[in-house]
């Protein structure tokens, strides 16, 4: 048993953030639950108690159903573009080549600025109109010719959340970027040069020496990502407005919640997002802290 | 030594903030009590601020004592405005008045029990002789108003481009199967027949639609359950609708209103649906002229209707200031005050004895149909439906865009209906 006058002042300075975080983190959390199983649809609060209705009604919810399926294809464009287009700049960073303090900050800039500049300027970019009014990305194509890339961007058809994604990749890519650059950065130079005095060619080294040590970062990327990506909502808003095309749980829940004061429903969606993320989140925590226990 | 040190800093750094909010709080109840008068509103550019600020001067020149604190949150329609406005109601933090469209769109504060009865006002201020005895109606609940209209705006608008429909030898279409005539013209001629913007005024234009193939008694309704949505004359306005958005431009979405206006403007579309705040953006901010650079009529099949929204303040209960807050909603019920609101904002006076002469032509006519037409309200902007009732039509109708499907719609539709308890 450690002696009070050991782990006293520890505990006293941490106790004001640890009171913070139970009550507006967890106590939020709680609070939103508790919501969820109301029937509250009106501006004054009403804690009727209905239960999980709320919950079996959005699984037969059209609306939640466009909902998910936007969020899994813009997920999983969002996350495999970021991680193949930052792992292939940070290979090319990697080259000791000239300048390259300078090529990071550049790829690393975007992250800098909020998804909804990044919106606002990729909603001009993205423009789909076509013919006379023709502009942004769509003029670019046609001015050099490749008039076979010019597409509707967020408004195509059932894969317009992809559209959505590419402002997403070209603001995170730089930040895998940075996450794969120091992974390979912390790999021992001795075992690419064991490696090479074996006879492997660069293209092997990577394949089989830098690759399979990168993986811990691969797993701290997808979650850094994923989570941004579940949550997504500023970006869509600033690109897109309100429209069911490109709908997703977190601005169904904001519409719900504040254009149409059904808080019990907004915050059956809200657990739903907190649900989705804890998935991605609660596995990578206790690996990482199973990992750290070890070393 | 050092790391003590910062810790210990950083601990009088967080005493010394909460102590900061905690007297931040307590000193700003203790001002609250002089002359002052707190206004929430989400008119924050253009017309509309010029239209309050010119009112905040008429209340000023009446009011010296009073201070003004304009409140105003940005956002379309006051879509962000009201998420801010219920959080404050619901910590009652009300302000002292604040604006919302008149009708359906109030229910959800006059239910919650947050506005108080403003009928003595309309008694002492004789606004029920100078309000139109169609419009008092619609904002009556249980014999009770809760608000105080200050402009009307007419919703169910046709704007065209005169030189194109010259061009093309088209008149503006009375009914929607004269439109599809003149679409079918306009569609070979390479020019979009009808610019559409985001899914706003996509709703917009199927309140139209609605009220231009139902007429004005079966679309009003629509809303006191005396018209099934489930009927066939509703499904042969979404067929109508659906026909029509086959002649509107691919990128819709992608547009504002003022940019679907502005392909009418620049005769790349000829015909566009939109409230008659659009009038202001042709003559004003395009410096057009009326009959040359834009022309306009009733939305097809609704000639001798006005379809019409409102802005209103009110008093909700709880108010800091509740006399400088009836202070300033007679001052926006008074001639004096709606002349000088409207003329800036570009929209009418909802009273029916203010000085016409200073109007613009096309709300001087807008005046003389609100005084003579047939009156029916907007669902898009909260005259008809409750907010819950309209986000339910809306997600319906954002469905049938992707999948369009009319009996699904009819469907979603009648489903609405039933669960606002009509």
């Amino acid at each position: 048993m450690k002696r009070a006058k050991d782990w006293m002042p520890g505990l006293l300075l941490t106790a004001p953030s640890l009171i913070a975080l139970a009550v507006f983190v967890y106590g939020f959390i709680g609070w939103n639950f508790r919501i969820s199983l109301t029937d509250w649809k009106a501006l004054s609060p009403d804690f009727n108690f209905i239960g999980l209705k709320n919950y079996r009604d959005l699984l037969i919810d059209e609306r939640f159903k466009i909902d998910i399926k936007n969020s899994l294809v813009f997920t999983i464009v969002f996350m495999i573009a970021c991680l193949l287009l930052g792992l292939l700049l940070a290979i090319l960073l990697d080259q000791k080549m000239k300048f390259e303090g300078l090529f990071r900050s550049v790829y690393l800039l975007p992250m800098a600025i909020s998804f909804i500049v990044t919106g606002v300027v990729w909603r001009w970019l993205m423009n789909p109109a076509t013919d006379d009014r023709i502009s942004g990305l769509n003029l670019l194509f046609t001015k050099v010719g490749l008039d076979g890339l010019v597409n509707q961007w967020h408004l195509t058809p059932n894969w317009g959340m992809a559209g959505i994604a590419l402002p997403a990749v070209w603001q995170m890519a730089g930040y895998t970027m940075a996450l794969f650059l120091a992974g390979i950065r912390s790999i021992p130079e001795e075992l690419r040069e064991a490696a090479r005095v074996d006879g492997a060619s660069e293209f092997r080294i990577y394949r089989h020496v830098i690759l399979p040590q990168l993986r811990p970062i691969a797993l701290s990327a997808v979650v850094i990502l994923g989570h941004i990506s579940l949550k997504v909502f500023d970006l869509i808003i600033a690109i897109a407005g309100k429209q069911l095309a490109l709908d997703v749980p977190a601005i169904y829940m904001w519409q719900t919640s504040f254009d149409a004061y059904n808080f019990g429903k907004g915050a059956t969606l809200a657990t739903y997002i907190l649900f989705s993320v804890a998935i991605v989140i609660i596995p990578y925590l206790i690996f990482t802290m199973r990992q750290e226990r070890r070393s | 030594m050092k790391s003590r040190k910062s810790k210990l800093f950083g601990a009088i750094a967080i005493a010394a903030s909460i102590a900061l909010t905690a007297t931040g709080c307590s000193s700003d109840e203790g001002s609250n009590a002089s002359g002052q008068v707190e206004v929430f509103s989400w008119w924050t550019g253009g017309g509309e601020e010029a239209g309050l600020n010119a009112l905040v001067e008429v209340f000023k020149s009446e009011y010296p004592d009073v201070e003004f604190v304009n409140a105003a949150v940005a956002g379309g329609a006051g879509t962000n405005a009201r998420a801010v406005l219920a959080t404050r109601l619901q910590a009652g933090e009300a302000p002292d008045s604040f604006q919302g469209h008149a009708g359906a769109e109030l229910m959800d504060y006059i239910t919650a029990g947050q506005l108080e009865d403003l009928s003595f006002l309309y008694d002492e201020e004789g606004w029920r002789d100078v309000m139109p005895a169609t419009l008092l109606p619609l904002i009556t609940v249980d014999g009770k108003i809760y608000s105080v209209p200050v402009n009307i705006h007419r919703a169910n608008v046709m704007w065209a481009n005169p030189k194109v429909l010259a061009d093309n030898g088209i008149a503006m279409p009375g009914s929607w199967d004269e439109f599809f005539a003149a679409a079918d013209k306009l569609k070979a001629a390479g020019i979009i027949p009808l610019a559409l913007g985001e899914q706003w005024t996509q709703l917009h234009l199927f309140e139209t639609v609605l009220l231009g193939v139902l007429g004005t008694d079966a679309y009003n309704g629509l809303w006191d359950g005396s018209t099934g949505w489930d009927s066939a004359e509703v499904k042969g306005a979404l067929d109508t609708f659906k026909k029509v958005l086959t002649y509107t431009n691919s990128d819709a979405a992608s547009l504002s209103w003022q940019d679907a206006s502005k392909l009418v403007i620049d005769g790349k579309a000829a015909f566009n649906i939109m409230g008659d705040w659009a009038e202001g953006y042709f003559r004003v901010d395009n410096s057009l002229v009326e009959q040359e650079g834009y022309t306009w009529a009733p939305a097809p099949g609704t000639a001798g209707t006005f379809q019409f929204l409102s802005d209103s303040f009110t008093l909700p209960v709880g108010a800091k200031n509740r006399d400088a807050a009836i202070a300033w909603l007679k001052v926006a019920g008074s001639a004096a005050g709606q002349d000088a609101f409207n003329v800036k904002k570009g929209s009418i006076p909802a009273r029916n004895d203010s000085d016409k002469a200073i109007y613009p032509p096309y709300l001087q006519s807008a005046m003389d149909d609100w005084g003579s037409n047939k009156i029916a309200g907007s669902l898009t902007h909260g005259v008809t439906a409750s907010n819950a009732w309209k986000a339910e039509i809306d997600t319906a109708l954002g469905l049938f865009l992707q999948n369009k499907d009319v009996a699904k719609f009819q469907a979603a539709l009648a489903t609405a209906a039933t669960n606002a308890g009509k």
